[in-house]
């Protein structure tokens, strides 16, 4: 058995320790925020963070995030307030098909928490998630916006 | 990024100059701010709304949802017309057991062409000006009053003589009860209040929330997981699979062979690819296992060798024009077969119970998975339902059916279980309908004045027409194929197009914008060589060719006009331009790029404007330009497939590459300038004129012509 917190609730999963934490989230607890896209750590499309860090979950064996804390697209809002990031999305429109869109935002969250002022640049850097329908025009923008409500709400 | 929204011909309507895209929010009209999963409660109002008694509107959406954002434009059409409150409107999925048990109803479900919007936005304004008729009448009725003197606005009702006032919900029962109009009277499109205006969409909040909306999302009780492994080979078979390397393996429920593949089901996804990917299976690669990119490239290549082929249009004379030319110019352009990669992989969820089937599937036709079900299972139509859920992208690869007719079968195999086949990115990338391999010759004579005096294309490409539709096909001509082409806008007095159908065993497909992503990139850097050649400027000399065609002529005009053709650009600078209509609408782009010594290719500004007729949600509208523009340049500047021992040799995306936001052109202008009068299609034209106009650029500033894509193998990448 191996354990693990996901959103803040504790699960105890009989798995073989290499099941990629993206599969013991999707299938074993019916967590499917975190998408699965590529299964080689290319399209960020099961981005979740693992003790605040962002990580590919589909190329993180289970055994990785035991006794951790793993926060997905479903845990982000707070006490039925969306984050900051998930109101720039809906406020600039971002997603399309929007397959992709729960990992950019959990890629945009963490960007955010270590930079709160994010240039183009390091946007460029931090958001390397494919978005085959192309809202990148429209997640710059949001993270931009995100980044100034964090500011003001903290300041 | 700012978007221009022209409503009348000289007049441009900035409506937003934010720096990296989106509308200013004031100008949004809001939705509800948790689109909750529709609620269906109260009386239906024809097929396609219910009024529930709280003046809540569900409206139905029957075309499939991948992103294009056209169940939101869909919505606005019926509420345009039946004056509902806009903030109350939610949207439901229609039943593809309904839709059969009534006949049809609710019309076409295919999502494809750019086809939701125009092909059903008449029915659709008809059905909410006739409920919108029914609420009054019902009104009048329950006040005694004629109906002519009552009003529908916002959802309320207003009794214009005497100020009296019900809402929708109050009459919708009645109203439900009363014969639909034969004959609705719809709005003038100077009196829309919704159409036009942008809207925020219905399905963005569930999006940002990670809600289970898409086919892969699907959860059933009992659920089985499927992996599959098809034969590596396009029309090769499964030999033999020794089933035996993992038995009694953990959550292993049933080894199932199908004829081209075998799929492992168990507990859950991981186990199923982890056991299928150990097993030792055997494959009949038939006939084509020796075929490669060179060989397929050579075997479509003889197409513009050999001696008799069709001629699919013959003006004039081309031959005598050539024998009188001042100028003749020739050149042979090259397109690669591509993969369509929506991100969610393939996936269907199907349970076969007895003679009954159940399927979920992400499709762009909810009637066509409908069908393949049936057949499938070998029940009928009345027997079948089909849940549709959100697409995770379709670009047009889940119009086809292959992955429905596999769930269904392996749903018989573990019969009462409801079974969710998903397939690897690997499957995905080495089992697509890919974007036809293309080849085409062209030759143009210039009089000695400059004038293009003949023109003569051979085209020799797949065709898509010949595997889904060959009764197309005529004499040897698909029409289809040759998009862009035989239908070209030019003026040309002495025109000849002649076409060799050329198919190998590649499975070929609608690809976004379909032919018109890679003909007009042909056509268009030749017409810039005809320029060249008769020491024109790219813009006069398309001008000058397209004087009787004035929709053409206007996008041409404004994508020049935005991005100041002709003025003074930095040193180093260069632009391109194009033009090119399809589905239904028309797309001018100019491009701005500098190129280093080293062949790094700085794209600096990227003008699209787009005349669609009439435009729903202009900031929908204007997301399909940049997401055109992310797709388009994806393709032009890495995208091919390439076959090696009869098999696809990309398998991910480390090796087929996509867009990432870095990427991105930062300065993407998108210029709507709907001259209204028809319905044109928004997803895919203003795709068609990106990989001509960024190519001309790129001539521009090297002086290099670009005939083959994508950049990647012509000594160019991204600076």
């Amino acid at each position: 058995m191996i354990e693990l917190t996901v959103n803040g609730r504790k699960h105890s999963v009989d798995v073989e320790p290499e099941m990629p934490l993206l599969w013991v989230l999707r299938d074993v607890l019916d967590v499917k925020g975190p998408k699965f896209g590529c299964g080689i750590a290319q399209c960020g499309a099961c981005t979740v963070h693992l003790n605040g860090e962002p990580v590919r979950s589909c190329s993180v064996p289970v055994s990785a995030a035991a006794n951790q804390k793993v926060l997905t697209i479903e845990g982000l809002a707070q006490r039925g307030q969306l984050h900051p990031v998930q109101k720039a999305w809906i406020d600039h429109e971002v997603p399309q098909c929007g397959y992709c869109q729960s990992g950019q935002i959990m890629a945009a969250v963490a960007l955010l928490a270590k930079n709160r002022d994010p240039s183009d640049k390091d946007i460029d850097a931090a958001m390397t998630n494919i978005c085959r329908c192309g809202t990148y025009a429209r997640i710059r923008t949001a993270i931009h916006a995100a980044a100034k409500t964090l500011k003001s709400t903290k300041a | 990024m700012p978007i221009l929204f022209r409503k009348s011909r000289r007049d441009f309507l900035k409506v937003s100059t934010a720096a990296g895209g989106g509308l200013a929010l004031q100008f949004m009209i809001p939705a509800r701010a948790i689109a909750a999963g529709a609620v269906a409660k109260g009386p239906e109002l024809t097929a396609w709304l219910v009024v529930n008694p709280d003046n809540s509107v569900v409206i139905r959406v029957a075309r499939s949802e991948m992103g294009q954002g056209s169940s939101t434009g869909l919505a606005m059409l019926v509420a345009e017309e039946l004056e509902c409150d806009w903030t109350k409107v939610r949207t439901e999925f229609v039943s593809t057991a309904e839709h059969v048990r009534r006949n049809r109803v609710w019309g076409s479900m295919a999502t494809g062409g750019s086809r939701s919007i125009r092909d059903s936005q008449e029915y659709l304004r008809q059905a909410g000006a006739a409920a919108r008729e029914m609420l009054v009448a019902a009104a009048a009725q329950r006040w005694k009053v004629p109906a002519s003197e009552c009003d529908a606005e916002n959802g309320v009702i207003t009794h214009t003589l005497s100020l009296r006032k019900l809402r929708f919900g109050q009459v919708a029962l009645a109203a439900s009860k009363l014969e639909p109009p034969k004959d609705v009277k719809l709005k003038d499109p100077k009196a829309w209040n919704l159409i036009g205006k942008p809207a925020r969409r219905l399905d963005i909040p569930d999006k940002v929330r990670g809600k289970p909306l898409f086919g892969i999302d699907v959860q059933q009780p009992g659920m089985a997981y499927a992996a599959i492994a098809q034969c590596p080979v396009f029309r090769g078979k499964l030999a033999t699979v020794a089933g035996e390397r993992i038995k009694g393996m953990r959550g292993l429920i049933k080894v199932v062979q199908l004829e081209d593949a075998v799929a492992v089901v168990a507990d859950n996804w991981w186990r199923a690819d982890r056991m299928l990917k150990l097993l030792p299976i055997e494959w009949d690669v038939g006939p084509n296992g020796g075929a490669s990119t060179e060989s397929i490239r050579e075997f479509v290549r003889f197409g513009l060798e050999d001696s008799s082929v069709p001629v699919a249009r013959d003006d004039g004379n081309v031959e005598a024009a050539f024998a009188q030319a001042a100028k003749l110019i020739e050149s042979e352009y090259y397109a690669p077969f591509l993969n369509h990669a929506p991100l969610e992989p393939m996936n269907c969820t199907a349970l076969v119970k007895g003679d009954r089937v159940e399927v979920w599937a992400p499709t762009q036709n909810a009637e066509a998975t409908h069908a393949a079900a049936a057949a499938t299972a070998g029940v009928p139509l009345e027997n079948v339902e089909v849940h549709l859920t959100h697409l995770g992208g379709g670009f047009g690869r889940r119009g086809f059916q292959d992955y429905t007719r596999q769930a269904v079968s392996i749903a018989k195999a573990v019969e009462g279980r409801p079974v969710k086949l998903l397939w690897s990115r690997e499957e995905d990338m080495q089992h697509d309908y890919y974007r036809p391999m293309t080849l085409m010759r062209f030759k143009a004579a210039l009089d000695s004045s400059g004038k293009l005096t003949a023109w003569r294309v051979r085209d020799a490409s797949h065709s898509i027409m010949a595997g889904v539709r060959p009764q197309e096909i005529k004499e040897g001509i698909d029409r289809h194929a040759l998009g862009g082409i035989v239908d070209m806008p030019y003026e040309v007095p002495n025109l000849r197009i002649e076409f060799a159908m050329r198919n190998s065993h590649v499975p070929v497909g609608f690809m976004r914008t379909v032919f018109h992503s890679q003909n007009p990139f042909m056509r268009e850097c030749f017409v810039d060589e005809m320029a060249s050649a008769a020491g024109k400027d790219p813009y006069e000399f398309r001008r000058a060719l397209l004087q009787g065609r004035p929709k053409d002529l206007g996008v041409l005009d404004a994508a020049a006009r935005v991005s100041g053709w002709g003025s003074p650009l930095p040193a180093g600078v260069h632009r391109g331009i194009a033009v090119q209509d399809s589905h239904g609408s028309y797309a001018g782009a100019v491009f701005e790029v500098s190129v280093s010594a080293a062949g790094e290719l700085d794209i600096r500004r990227v003008v699209v404007a787009v005349d669609p007729g009439y435009v729903v949600n202009p900031d929908s509208a204007e997301a399909q330009v940049q997401s055109c523009v992310a797709y388009g340049l994806t393709s032009v500047l890495w995208g091919e497939i390439t076959l090696r021992e009869g098999r696809v040799e990309q398998s991910n995306f480390h090796d087929y590459r996509l867009m990432r936001i870095a990427e991105m052109p930062k300065r993407i202008e998108a210029v709507l300038v709907p001259s209204g009068g028809f319905w044109g299609g928004m997803g895919e034209t203003p795709l068609a004129p990106l990989a001509p106009a960024l190519a001309n650029a790129i001539f521009a500033a090297t002086g290099k012509r670009i005939r083959s894509l994508p950049l990647k193998n012509q000594g160019l990448r991204l600076a």
